[in-house]
Parts: structure tokens; C-alpha cells; sequence
């Protein structure tokens, strides 16, 4: 009965999350929100203190049952060892206990050191972002565009297409390698990941070793079948001395199932902690099916790739795309207060980035904050009527903020580049930089006065928001004769 | 032969089939059920309306067959779709056809179907007798590397070659009064351009000759744009230095009294056609329909036309008008399928004139077309590439259809606001690549001389990209009230 609950309510919430991700029309986001902000990670870097001590009591209540209903990486483990079909074959085998430990403190060392991004690479939830951002989301689009050329046909504007671009190779190339890393040993062992090198799952285990109700054996029923040791995805059931390793148990029933004698319960016991040694039994790979899961890991990517090819239009003047200028500050989005903030709270979860409508928001690829969102303007700007990044961050490091507030909200400046300016160095009008300026910041004037000349842009600095709108409509290709420089301190104008 | 049955065989299965059923229909009650629609007759092929050109006596049709919208191999028009070949059997096969019907008019140009019409149209032709048609073509000379005497008259002579013929019924200045970019990439204005092109090369008096020669039949000029030019050449007309046999203007219900009031710098039809008309010039009739738009009016306006002629084809008014002009030697009509071909001739085999009641009701027609404020283009393509890389007619295109279907926002407050911003919007990205549309417009100005519809394209694109941003800011603002 527990594991059918469980079932049902991680294939909900696995839905919801991965949902979540894909969207990119913005609806979701106003209903499942939360499936983000009850992860323990962003919430911890959130100080989100209610949803943090909601989670402590859930684990000191009925163990760790977070790992198996609420994080989405932990779900999709369970999915991807539930594919091998091979019965079983899990055996107990003691706890890594130096590992974990020791991975959990680097993990903590570079989230105090404020390289968020480092420790994000371990964290479950954003590790399950990235590859949902990354490798999930430009299927869902592509089909998507499948269904709106159809419905075009049918003059219904129910839906509309979206370009699939890849944001960032090395960001694809992470999720696509911690994909095939958990994938790999989800297949094997189980829950491996998550007893091993989940800081989370460490931090869980801890808790969990006390909780109020968890897995009991009952010796006297038991006839030593080891069914339940058998089909143990984390390998916490040691028979011989019918103990369980709590800090371990993800408390998902499947043990309970199988006991033929009514020899497990999930009840209240009072902790014992006895650790028998077993020699591990070294469990043999399918080689074949793990190719097989790398092989179509690459094909996913190579799909991704080739999205990228735009349709040929014929009889219209070619367009040359625009090229990412070198920002001496990148600019991070209105709400993150600053670089440093943003460097020390984000988890690199990628949700911003999925949610953009704009195409603005893509994953850094600076070492210091790889795989933060970082902003660029070379297919759209920071649009005056979208706080979506905001209103979805799970960590708070872009924190909630509201039209107005965004309006005055200076992220970066505008910096004219002469040499590319169509007016300043062609005989041609322009002047689209200042007609397309929410903040009124630009004027078009003529150079030293001399009316001869055609005019050309003046930033007014102090009220420039660093939207971008003008970076991205000037018709200067590929470099934009004018782009934004962020700052590192978001300000008021 | 394939498979496929042409619309006409099919008809003649289906109306035999319709005519043996309501035969047993009628038996059964006893009343004559026959039901013949017009669409199942064939139109007469002897009485086409001809009207008579005082230059030389010819009886010209008054269905002119435009041939700049040949049909191209896979379906569509040849200036759509300037990858794939014109359909020659198809161009063939509705050549024959209006000739068989009476049409004997067909003109062409050497610009045509990105320069493939003329060669078409001299291949159908030369498979009649040359003294069944007369062809009209144009020296359309607008790039500058055209402009000098012996390239003009090589493009003249070209036309010869590509028709087949040893000389033209028509000949057309093709464009005057439109604006052209000089050699040095300069903007000349309609007047500039006009001397450029056949005044100061000498190419109007070369013309002339070649019409003492025999060469050309009729020598005349197609106008567009600066109606300065217009005047100053019938001036010249008037004043005997030049003689224009015809003269090739817009007219239609629309640009009849509305050209001026669409835009500010076009011309009144009803002042093209009466100068000419009082000067005794015959009056060739261009865009009868607006490249269409005529054709497709808002519902309303189809109900109301469908209340007076419940049979007749919304296009057939405007057809009708043009044609009802006495000074009107002929209505060409750029027409892509036999279907187009067929409806026209039944509308001028024979004409039935617009009475006056009912050119006051067309009045009031192009009141109520004009009152719903689209941009008058009607996709000539003359503006592109835009060397930004808009594409300005599909821009526009969008625009109005969003108008004729009710779509175009007006206010926050009404109910319909939500689903018209939706439609408009999306809509607006499906129809129009983000990157070609209005807001990279940097306002340069070089396909303003272009048009010969004479829209400020720039200005236009400017409207449309404010009305854009705001519709996209104020959906998603519930807090702000405008």
C-alpha cells in the first residue's frame, strides 16, 4: 500500500516538475510554481524557512520520503532501474559513510565559498533542471512546432512555434554527462546516486536515522527469504542481522510488498544502529542497454543540433545573425540584486532560462558561475512586460520584483560603439535604437551640431535600464552598434 | 493523360449527372427543377465586349490578359515563387483559351515573373495567327545599367525576340512618374526618373521612330506616382511634340475618388480618366481588382453585393465598373487560374454596364472599405529585398487581414480584447519571422519610391511596430488601465 502511494504521488509530482520545465508559454508557472520552491536546496539558499522546516519534520516523521516523492532526480532514478527488468538484483551493502561525508563537505565548503554553480553540479534538483532545460525541453518545442504548423493550416492560433536553439554546449554537455552518470548507476544499483553522492540525500539520512515512523523487521517472523534485501534499491536491508540502514532507506515500500510472511512493517521502532559487514556483491552490467542509453543521450543532442538550421525564405534579404559582444560585466536579470547574489544563491536550475520568453537568459559559461543564468540580446531583450524569471526562481538569487520596480531597475547601461553605427559611418537614417527605448534614455542628435549629418544616438546613462531593446533592434549585424555593459550592483534609476 | 480529371471534364460529368437526377426530380413533381448555375455554363465564346482604339481602328476585348501572374509548375503564381518554373502547358492552355472567348489583348513586360513572362507569353502566342491578337509589352527600364540609349533599345529588340513577333501592338514607358535609384545610388524622384530613363537618352524620339517604322503600333506610357509626370505628358501630347495613342492607369471603385484620401500623394482615378478621356486617348485600365483586395472585401461588404447580384462573383463589380468607362479600351486583369479566366469573360461576355444606382451603391462601398483604414498595398513585391531583410508586404498583408477579419484590438475594455491580441500577435509571428519584422525597420527610405501604390512603407511599419508594442505591453499589464 505505501508503495503505491508512493508511486502515484511520484509519477504526479514527476509530471508537474518536468512540466514545469517544458513550458515555455507561461501559464504553468503560475500553478506549479511551488513544485520548485518545496526542493530542500532552493529553499535552504532561499531561506525559505517555512518550506525548510516543513521538510525537516517530514523526515523526522516518516524518513526519507523527500527522496522518493519530491526530488525529481530521485524519481527519475526509480524510472530509469524500474526499465532494467532484470528482478533481484540488489543486494545489501554497507554504507559509504567517508565518501558521503567527505563529498557533502566540499559540497558545503563551495556553496559557503559562494561557487554556487560548483555545488549545483551535485545538487539533485537542478542537476534534474539542466537535463529537463537541456535535453527534454527542445523535444517537447519541437513537437510542439509539429502541432502548431498543423493547427496553422487550420487558421486556429491556439498554438505558436518557438525556436530550439542550444543556449550553451558546455551546460548540454554537464547535463548530458550527469544524465548518463546517474542513468548508468540507477541502472546497476539503484539508488546509488543518492546514497553515495547526494548532499541532500547525505543531509536527509542524517535525519531520517531518527524519524518517527521507518522500515521495521520483525526477526521472529522473518524465515530469511531476503526477497526485501533482494529488491532494495538502496542496498539498506542487511538480512542477516535484519537491520536496515535508515540513513539510506528512502522509505518507498518496496520491501514491504514482497515480505511473504508479514515480517516488515512501516512502524515506530526505536533506533538501533548496528552495521553488520558484508562483502558487497559486485553486480555485472548490461553493456548492450547502457550503450544503448549513451547512444540515444547523443542522438537527443544531435537532434537539439540540428533544429538549429533556419528555413530558407527566398526573395528576401539575407539576415546575418547577430554575434555575442564582449561584455566587460555580464548582466545578470532585474531581481538578482547583484552578480555576487546571484553567484551565491542560484543553483543553476536552469527553470529561468526554460521559462525566457525573450530567448535572453542563457547558462554562463565563465568558471565562476557556470551555468548561471546570464543575460544577452542577440535574439530578443528583456521585455518590459515579463517578470517570469522572477516570479519562477526556486533560490531566490532573482528574487520576486514587479513591473514597476523592474521598470526602474538599472541592470546594465547602454554603450555606443561608433564604428558600427549605420548613420554615424553610412549615408543612411536610423535612429531605432531611440525609438524602441522603454526608458526614453536615447536621443538622436546630430554629431557636433552640424545638421548635415544624419543623427545618431545619445545615451543618457542615468536612465538607461540595460533592457537591451536597442542592442537587439539595431541594424547593425553582426555586432550591434550599441550594447549593454552590465553592472555589478543592480541600481535605481 | 493521368488520372486526374480537369475541373471542366469534371463538370461536365458532374452537370450531366445533376441534369439526369433533377430530369428524374422533375419527373417525380412534376415541375422543371433543371438548376444550372453559372458556374456550370461555359461562357459564350462570341460576345465579348470589343471596343474600338481610334488610332488604328483595332477591336481590342475588354478582358486584357495581364501576364504577370503566370501559373508556375506546383500550383501558384510565378511571382511568388521564383524558384519553380512556369507552368507552360497551363500558360498555353489558358491562352488558347481566352482567344477562343474573344480576348485578344495580352501584354506583358520584359520585368514579368522575374523576366520569364515574356518568352511564355510568346510561346502560347505564336501558336495562333499573328492577326488574332495583339500583344502589348513595355520598356521597362528601371535599374540605371538600362538607362542608356542602346541598352533601352536592346531591351526593346530583346522583346521582339522573346514574343516571337516582328512587331508590337503596344508599347508602354513603362512606370512613369515612379522614383528609381541613380547609378550612384542616389533616390531620383518620379520626374528625375522619368528623364533619366527616356528623356535625356533620347529614347522617346528613338520610339516614335521605331512607330513610323511599323515596329511598335501604338506607343503610349503606364502611370504611376507623380501625377506631375502624368500632366506634363499629356502637355507635350497636347502640344504635339510627342503622341501618346493610349495611356495605361489604375482604376477601380477604390482609387476612383478615394486614391487622394488613402494617401495624400496618389492621384483620383476620375481625374487620370477624365484628362484622358477629354483628350480622346483611350484608356488602358490596370489593378480593376487591387491586386485582389477587390476581390476579397470584408463579409459585410460581400453580403451587401451578394443582396443586389446573389449569382455574380465579388470581383465581377469591379470588373464591371472598370469596364463600364466608354473611354476604357481594355480592363487587363493578371489572372493565375483558368477559373479567374473563366469568371472574367463571363463578366464581359457581354458586359452589363454599372447603372447609376449602382455605381452610387459602389461608392458607397469604397466609403466603407476606406473607412476601415487598411494600408492600400497590394503585393507588388516593387519594395523588396528590403536591405534589412523586412518583409514589408507580408507585414501588411497581416495587418489588413487582421482588420477585414475583425481582428485588430481596439480597446482593453472589450471582451473580444483577449482573443483579438492572441490572434493578432501570434498571427502576426507566424505570418512574419520575428527578424523581418516591423520593429527592425530603421526607416531608411528606400523602398519608398518603389511603391507604386505610393504608401510611406517607413512610416507605416512604424505605425504597425507602436501598435505592436503596445499590444504586447498592455495584455500582460493588468494594472495598467492604458
Amino acid at each position: 500500500m505505501l508503495r503505491k502511494i508512493r508511486i502515484v504521488l511520484a509519477t504526479i509530482m514527476f509530471a508537474l516538475i518536468t512540466l514545469l520545465f517544458l513550458d515555455f508559454t507561461g501559464t504553468l508557472h503560475h500553478y506549479l510554481g511551488w513544485v520548485a520552491k518545496v526542493q530542500l536546496l532552493p529553499a535552504i539558499l532561499a531561506l525559505n524557512v517555512g518550506v525548510i522546516i516543513g521538510l525537516v519534520l517530514l523526515t523526522l516523521l516518516l524518513g526519507r520520503i523527500y527522496c522518493s516523492v519530491i526530488c525529481p532526480l530521485g524519481i527519475m532514478q526509480d524510472l530509469l532501474s524500474h526499465l532494467n527488468r532484470r528482478k533481484l538484483r540488489y543486494s545489501y551493502s554497507p554504507a559509504m559513510t567517508v565518501l558521503r561525508w567527505s563529498v557533502f563537505a566540499v559540497f558545503v565548503a563551495t556553496l559557503l565559498a559562494g561557487f554556487g554553480s560548483l555545488a549545483s553540479l551535485l545538487a539533485p534538483y537542478s542537476s534534474y533542471g539542466r537535463m529537463a532545460q537541456t535535453l527534454l525541453q527542445p523535444l517537447y518545442i519541437a513537437a510542439n512546432n509539429l502541432l502548431a504548423m498543423a493547427a496553422e493550416h487550420m487558421h486556429s492560433y491556439a498554438l505558436y512555434e518557438r525556436e530550439v536553439w542550444v543556449r550553451s554546449l558546455p551546460t548540454l554537455g554537464v547535463a548530458l554527462s550527469s544524465f548518463v552518470l546517474v542513468a548508468v548507476l540507477a541502472w546497476r544499483g539503484g539508488r546509488t546516486y543518492c546514497n553515495t553522492l547526494c548532499p541532500v540525500g547525505t543531509l536527509l539520512g542524517l535525519l531520517a536515522r531518527y524519524s518517527r515512523l521507518k522500515v521495521v523487521i520483525d526477526a521472529d517472523r522473518c524465515k530469511g527469504c531476503r526477497k526485501c534485501e533482494r529488491n532494495c534499491k538502496t542496498s539498506c536491508i542487511n538480512i542477516k542481522t535484519h537491520t536496515v540502514d535508515y540513513s539510506r532507506c528512502v522509505a518507498c515500500g518496496n520491501c514491504l510488498d514482497h515480505c511473504s510472511f508479514g515480517a516488515m512493517a512501516y512502524g515506530h521502532k526505536p533506533t538501533i544502529d548496528r552495521e553488520n559487514q558484508l562483502v558487497t556483491e559486485k553486480q555485472s552490467t548490461n553493456g548492450g542497454r547502457r550503450e544503448f542509453l549513451i547512444g540515444t543521450g547523443i542522438a537527443l543532442a544531435t537532434a537539439a543540433l540540428a533544429q538549429e538550421k533556419k528555413k530558407v525564405d527566398g526573395g528576401l534579404a539575407a539576415i546575418e545573425d547577430k554575434v555575442t559582444p564582449e561584455r566587460h560585466t555580464p548582466i545578470t536579470p532585474a531581481g538578482s540584486l547583484s552578480a555576487s547574489h546571484m553567484q551565491q544563491h542560484c543553483t543553476a536550475c536552469q527553470l529561468c532560462v526554460s521559462e525566457c520568453p525573450n530567448d535572453v537568459l542563457r547558462p554562463s559559461t565563465s568558471l565562476n558561475k557556470f551555468m548561471q543564468p546570464t543575460m544577452s540580446y542577440e535574439r530578443g531583450y528583456c521585455r518590459p512586460e515579463c517578470n517570469r524569471c522572477a516570479s519562477v526562481c526556486p533560490t531566490g538569487a532573482i528574487k520576486p520584483i514587479t513591473l514597476a520596480d523592474k521598470s526602474s531597475t538599472q541592470i546594465g547601461h547602454a554603450v555606443w560603439v561608433k564604428k558600427n553605427c549605420l548613420p554615424a559611418t553610412q549615408d543612411v537614417e536610423c535612429g531605432n535604437c531611440a525609438r524602441h527605448c522603454p526608458a526614453g534614455a536615447i536621443q538622436m542628435i546630430h554629431p557636433a551640431g552640424d545638421e548635415s549629418r544624419h543623427k545618431v544616438p545619445a545615451i543618457n546613462t542615468a536612465r538607461c535600464i540595460g533592457c537591451g531593446a536597442c542592442e537587439n533592434l539595431c541594424p547593425a549585424r553582426p555586432f550591434s552598434a550599441i550594447y549593454v555593459e552590465g553592472n555589478e550592483v543592480h541600481r535605481e534609476v | 493523360m493521368s488520372k486526374k480529371i480537369d475541373r471542366r471534364d469534371f463538370l461536365k460529368i458532374f452537370g450531366g449527372a445533376t441534369a439526369a437526377s433533377s430530369a428524374v426530380l422533375s419527373a417525380c413533381t412534376g415541375r422543371n427543377a433543371q438548376q444550372t448555375t453559372a458556374d456550370q455554363q461555359e461562357p459564350p465564346t462570341d460576345q465579348m465586349t470589343l471596343r474600338r482604339n481610334p488610332h488604328t481602328g483595332d477591336q481590342v476585348s475588354l478582358l486584357g490578359y495581364g501576364m504577370m501572374r503566370l501559373p508556375v509548375v506546383g500550383g501558384g503564381a510565378g511571382r511568388e515563387h521564383p524558384e519553380a518554373d512556369i507552368d507552360q502547358d497551363m500558360v498555353n492552355r489558358q491562352v488558347d483559351y481566352a482567344i477562343e472567348h474573344g480576348v485578344n489583348l495580352f501584354d506583358t513586360s520584359p520585368a514579368y515573373c522575374q523576366g520569364r513572362s515574356e518568352r511564355a507569353t510568346g510561346i502560347a502566342l505564336s501558336r495562333h495567327k499573328r492577326s488574332e491578337y495583339f500583344v502589348s509589352t513595355k520598356l521597362s527600364n528601371f535599374s540605371a545599367a538600362t538607362w542608356s540609349l542602346s541598352a533601352s533599345q536592346e531591351m526593346f529588340h530583346n522583346s521582339l525576340k522573346n514574343l516571337q513577333v516582328d512587331y508590337v501592338d503596344y508599347l508602354l514607358l513603362h512606370c512613369c512618374g515612379l522614383g528609381a535609384e541613380g547609378a550612384d545610388g542616389r533616390q531620383l524622384s518620379g520626374m528625375e526618373a522619368f528623364y533619366a530613363r527616356f528623356v535625356d537618352n533620347h529614347l522617346i524620339d528613338w520610339l516614335s521612330q521605331q512607330r513610323e517604322a511599323g515596329k511598335i503600333r501604338n506607343l503610349g506610357f503606364s502611370y504611376h506616382g507623380d501625377v506631375e509626370v502624368f500632366n506634363l505628358l499629356l502637355r507635350w501630347h497636347d502640344e504635339g511634340r510627342y503622341h501618346f495613342d493610349f495611356v495605361l492607369i489604375e482604376l477601380n471603385y477604390l482609387d476612383w475618388n478615394f486614391a487622394d484620401e488613402i494617401n495624400p500623394r496618389n492621384t483620383d482615378a476620375v481625374y487620370l480618366y477624365n484628362e484622358l478621356h477629354n483628350r480622346g486617348i483611350p484608356a488602358l485600365v490596370m489593378e480593376p481588382l487591387l491586386g485582389g483586395r477587390l476581390a476579397n472585401v470584408p463579409d459585410p461588404i460581400v453580403a451587401k453585393m451578394k443582396e443586389r447580384r446573389p449569382e455574380d462573383s465579388v470581383a465581377s463589380w469591379a470588373f464591371r465598373f472598370a469596364g463600364t468607362h466608354e473611354g476604357v479600351l481594355s480592363v487587363l486583369s493578371g489572372m493565375t487560374y483558368m477559373e479567374h479566366l473563366r469568371e472574367n469573360i463571363r463578366t464581359y461576355a457581354p458586359l452589363q454596364p454599372i447603372t447609376q444606382e449602382e455605381d452610387d451603391f459602389l461608392m458607397e462601398i469604397a466609403r466603407d472599405i476606406y473607412d476601415l483604414k487598411t494600408i492600400p498595398c497590394n503585393e507588388c513585391q516593387y519594395c523588396m529585398p528590403c536591405p534589412y531583410g523586412i518583409n514589408i508586404p507580408a507585414i501588411f498583408v497581416h495587418y489588413n487581414r487582421m482588420i477585414k477579419e475583425g481582428n485588430l484590438p481596439h480597446s482593453r475594455r472589450s471582451e473580444e480584447y483577449e482573443r483579438q491580441r492572441k490572434s493578432f500577435l501570434v498571427g502576426y509571428d507566424r505570418s512574419v519571422p520575428r527578424l523581418r519584422q516591423a520593429d527592425h525597420c530603421v526607416g531608411c527610405g528606400r523602398c519608398v519610391s518603389h511603391c507604386p501604390q505610393r504608401i510611406a512603407i517607413p512610416a507605416e511599419l512604424h505605425r504597425i511596430d507602436t501598435f505592436v508594442e503596445n499590444l504586447k505591453r498592455n495584455g500582460l499589464v493588468p494594472d495598467c488601465t492604458q
